[in-house]
């Protein structure tokens, strides 16, 4: 019992014990200024990595003696999140605050000006405003097809019916193609010479039909394309929605003659508002970083220019690695903003019945 | 449609239909709706089996057989495997020697990659999910939400710093770098997923077995474990698909050696200068696609139970 009391007990700071966690921070950090101002920066690196993993160790070793073991099963997924995302994430903030090429060694402190440059600069200020409304249409777009595609096959598939294991295998396939081949083909299904859409269509109209050369067509078939793959997505979502609707509450609703679009609207939808409401959240998120699709099948020309691959020429084609940052983090701002606009609406939905 | 069902329900086909139950008139008509939607990846596979120079031409072939006259002959073209084989082995200058594409190795890559890392995740995500669920911190919210956070997160905002940072350390172009890049991918949607599904559990059991003297390990692995094996089926094939076929990661942070199919394909199919070459990158496209199909398909019950336990009854 003695010995209990005694580990439970918190160590003292100044204490050199293994689970003394707020040492272990403050060595960390000390250690970790030092290295990063004396040593080249793939040493300093490394460094900074042991003093984490140091303050991770302290961390677990004193959960471990605690017995939180909360903190220990969480542990892992934390440190792996933190290394590989949240890191990454306040380096690039820090970043967007200077000047700094990758391909150049010179690093120098501007403050704001990469988001000012990035916000009003004439040139490239013209380009990212495009490229955001761009954006802003491919979401509407692209997200609404997909939600409407994707809930009309969760219906057909709703109920049990013979072979349905197998057809839905097919519908589930699109998303299962790589963007790659999928994207490539589309501009063989678009293409004005060889393509299936104008042999078709130039049999209806009589003339050659060429799908991507004005903004209205590049859109709809860069739109098309995409919601094609990703349809099944929102499908499978709805349709765990649909399976798991009570039986009993259909069979309640026949007893009592409820109308098919009151038994839709009072007993289905309220099982399926919340996997909607992730469909949504998930497939705009997905839709922000619409770039593959586009520099497949039209490389932005058209005027089809998305804020994602506007980011990736900049970051990674011309190099600028600061103005790539400051550019994503007005985007994550957008997205953030978005995702808590939605969640704040189901929130309140959800309140008010 | 509607004038269909009695005349299937006279011959019988139509099963005595409870609630949630469609016969065999939803299945024609299911089957002809999925069939729609499946025709351009079925292209994509019949190009696969197209001789070389019928890929483009005009009008397109359709079929490799006329389904007895059905289709007319200039729709029609004669299959063939030869591209299979030029996946892995075809010579790069006119009429050269066939040379070794690299593609076993790729297809290696791909294959040990998605599976290490969504294996990994799964691993780290259910423990971290189990003590989610059982043994609430101070501010478990806040910490589900932020990790919550980096899934919602394009993918466009992270990389730049994790090029800089795998370059720093020397990590570009390594398998460690690449599996653990994918194993956080995944790891916001294991945690939330399987978090969902240990919330689902009765505590009962767990609890007289706590009684009985089990340790909390033992609880674990032999109550809470087995009963979200289908959580478990379903949260890989969803990281399964989304990890095979991620392009941009794979793109700026593999090395020669650890490049994986997506990246290779499109290398592959637009090198030379002479333009896509259809039936190579179909080829290709219909071997990555068997493996994550066959799991999918294996998997499909867990999927949709999966999904259903692990979001709706919260």
């Amino acid at each position: 019992m003695n010995t209990l009391a005694a580990a439970q007990q918190p160590p003292s700071f100044f204490s050199i014990a293994p689970d003394n966690w707020k040492l272990a921070i403050v060595m960390g950090l000390i250690v970790s200024v030092l290295a990063a101002i004396l040593l080249p920066a793939a040493v300093s690196f490394w460094v900074v990595g042991a003093m984490m993993a140091l303050v991770a160790a302290a961390f677990v070793v004193n959960a471990y003696r605690r017995r939180y073991y909360g903190g220990l099963l969480v542990a892992p997924a934390i440190a792996v999140l933190f290394v590989m995302n949240i890191f990454p994430l306040l380096w690039s903030l820090g970043l967007s605050f200077f000047a700094y090429q990758s391909n150049q060694q010179s690093i120098r402190f501007i403050g704001l000006n990469n988001y000012v440059k990035v916000l009003t600069n004439d040139l490239a200020a013209e380009a990212n405003w495009n490229a955001l409304i761009n954006t802003a249409m491919f979401v509407v777009f692209t997200v609404s097809a997909q939600m409407i595609v994707g809930f009309l096959l969760a219906m057909l598939f709703a109920k049990q019916f013979p072979l349905r294991k197998y057809l839905l295998i097919l519908v589930l396939t699109p998303m299962m193609l790589s963007v790659v081949a999928s994207g490539v083909f589309f501009t063989y299904y678009y293409d004005p010479t060889f393509g299936i859409l104008s042999y078709v269509m130039g049999h209806i109209t009589g003339e050659q039909f060429i799908l991507m050369d004005n903004k209205v067509g590049a859109v709809a078939g860069i739109v098309f394309a995409d919601a094609w793959m990703w349809s099944p997505f929102v499908m499978l979502l709805v349709l765990a929605g649909l399976v798991s609707v009570p039986k009993y509450l259909y069979e309640a609703a026949a007893i009592d003659r409820v109308s098919a679009w009151r038994r839709f609207w009072n007993i289905t939808f309220p099982y399926i508002r919340g996997l909607l409401m992730l469909a949504l959240l998930f497939r705009t998120i997905e839709a922000f970083k619409l770039a593959d699709l586009v520099i497949l099948l039209t490389k932005g020309g058209n005027d089809t220019m998305t804020i994602s691959y506007h980011l990736i020429r900049i970051a990674n084609e011309q190099n600028k690695t600061s103005e790539g940052a400051a550019i994503s983090y007005l985007m994550l701002f957008m997205v953030i903003v978005l995702t808590n606009l939605y969640l704040y609406m189901a929130n309140r939905r959800s309140q008010g019945t | 449609m509607s004038s269909a069902i009695p005349f299937l329900e006279r011959l019988g086909l139509r099963k005595a239909s409870g609630v949630g139950e469609a016969g065999w008139g939803r299945t024609l008509f299911v089957a002809i709706v999925s069939f729609i939607y499946f025709l351009p990846v079925l292209f994509i596979i019949f190009t696969a089996i197209k001789p070389q120079d019928m890929a483009l031409s005009v009008p397109p072939t359709l079929s490799p057989t006329s389904i007895f006259g059905l289709i007319p002959d200039a729709y029609v073209f004669s299959p063939t495997l030869e591209n299979f084989t030029s996946v892995f082995s075809r010579s790069m200058t006119t009429g050269g020697a066939p040379e070794p594409t690299g593609f076993d190795r790729y297809f290696f890559n791909s294959i040990v990659i998605a599976t290490v890392s969504v294996l990994l995740a799964l691993v780290i995500g259910t423990l971290a999910a189990f003590g989610f669920s059982r043994y609430p911190l101070k501010g478990n919210d806040t910490y589900l939400f932020i990790i919550l956070t980096t899934r919602m997160l394009p993918a466009i905002v992270v990389i730049i710093p994790v090029i800089l940072m795998f370059r720093v350390a020397g990590l570009s172009g390594s398998y460690i770098g690449i599996i653990l890049l994918y194993t956080a991918f995944n790891l916001a949607f294991t945690i939330w997923m399987m978090k969902s599904f240990f919330d689902e559990l009765s505590t009962d059991v767990e609890d007289a077995a706590r009684i009985d003297g089990s340790s909390d390990v033992k609880v674990f692995f032999k109550i809470c474990l087995p009963q979200v094996v289908a959580g478990l089926a379903a949260t890989f094939v969803f990281g399964l698909i989304l990890t095979w076929n991620e392009f941009l990661f794979a793109l700026l942070l593999s090395g020669p050696d650890t490049r994986t199919v997506p990246v290779a394909m499109n290398q592959a199919v637009s090198s030379g200068g002479r333009g896509t070459d259809w039936t190579l990158l179909a080829a290709i496209e219909t071997l990555f696609l068997i493996p994550v199909f066959l799991v999918t398909f294996f998997l499909q019950d867990h999927l949709l139970r999966g999904v259903t336990f692990g979001t709706v009854k919260r």
